[in-house]
């Protein structure tokens, strides 16, 4: 129902979340996720989830789920974007995303996608920070 | 303020978000600020998770009303299998995979007051109740 539109720029994939997702839409959007980065080979992933008003205990651990699998094939995720009061009820539900990079906009995710990348490239490995 | 006393059904997937939806704009009319209207939609959002999830064939229904214009009632039912021990249920981390799951625990912490009432074989009725501050 609710697509998510993945682009690619140079090694980034950037998906956006345009409205709110029901499961399976979430189901979609990491099946689609880890096709495009086998498909890319992109490095990165930044999803940008800033319209998104509600993040319950499923979709919170669905994004969890996506920076792993990202991670197992060779791509660091960063998630942008989380309203100040889902990240409050987030945390109060138990789930702090800990397995998630997050920064605050686009810009400061894609800056952030930059770093990771850059450490990981000096240490010689992808996706394992 | 109108007075709201709304129920939807609950048969998929979707309602799943048109009840959290609803939820929230309600609760948005009766004056909760933002953070509250999130923790009542991630609520409302588990505890229908949980019927489309587990109930027999998914459904149920929830209905949501103000109370004294100055908080929120939400009662989400189904006729599922029930739950054989509550207080377990609602301890986290707790999930039977047939009946109100791992949902449960969150949404209490999320809200003001929660009551749930299950009897085996026949279904599961979940209260949750907040107060504007």
């Amino acid at each position: 129902m609710a697509r998510v539109p993945v682009i690619r720029l140079g090694a980034t994939l950037i998906a956006t979340v345009l409205e709110d997702l029901q499961d399976s839409d979430a189901l979609d959007l990491q099946e689609n996720l880890s096709a495009a980065l086998e498909r890319t080979g992109a490095e990165g992933v930044l999803l940008d989830i800033s319209v998104v008003e509600t993040v319950d205990s499923f979709l919170g651990r669905l994004l969890n789920d996506v920076a792993a699998a990202a991670r197992l094939l060779g791509a660091v995720t960063v998630v942008v974007g989380v309203q100040p009061a889902v990240a409050i009820t987030l945390v109060e539900l138990g789930l702090g995303l800990s397995g998630v990079h997050t920064a605050l906009t686009v810009e400061k995710g894609m800056a952030l996608l930059e770093r990771l990348l850059a450490s990981a490239r000096r240490q010689g490995r992808y996706g394992n920070y | 303020m109108a007075t709201t006393d709304e129920r939807l059904p609950i048969v998929g997937e979707g309602d799943i978000v048109r009840a959290r939806q609803r939820a929230r704009e309600i609760a948005k009319g009766l004056g909760f600020g933002l953070v509250d209207q999130s923790r009542i939609a991630t609520a409302v959002s588990e505890l229908t998770r949980n019927v489309v999830r587990y109930a027999t064939g998914g459904k149920g229904d929830v209905s949501i009303k103000s109370l004294s214009g100055s908080g929120i009632e939400i009662v989400v039912s189904d006729h599922g299998p029930g739950i054989a021990d509550v207080e377990q249920a609602l301890r986290d981390g707790f999930s039977s995979g047939a009946g109100m799951g791992m949902g449960l625990p969150g949404a209490k912490r999320l809200m003001d007051e929660m009551h749930v009432d299950s009897e085996l074989g026949s279904g599961t009725t979940v209260t949750i109740r907040k107060w504007r501050r």
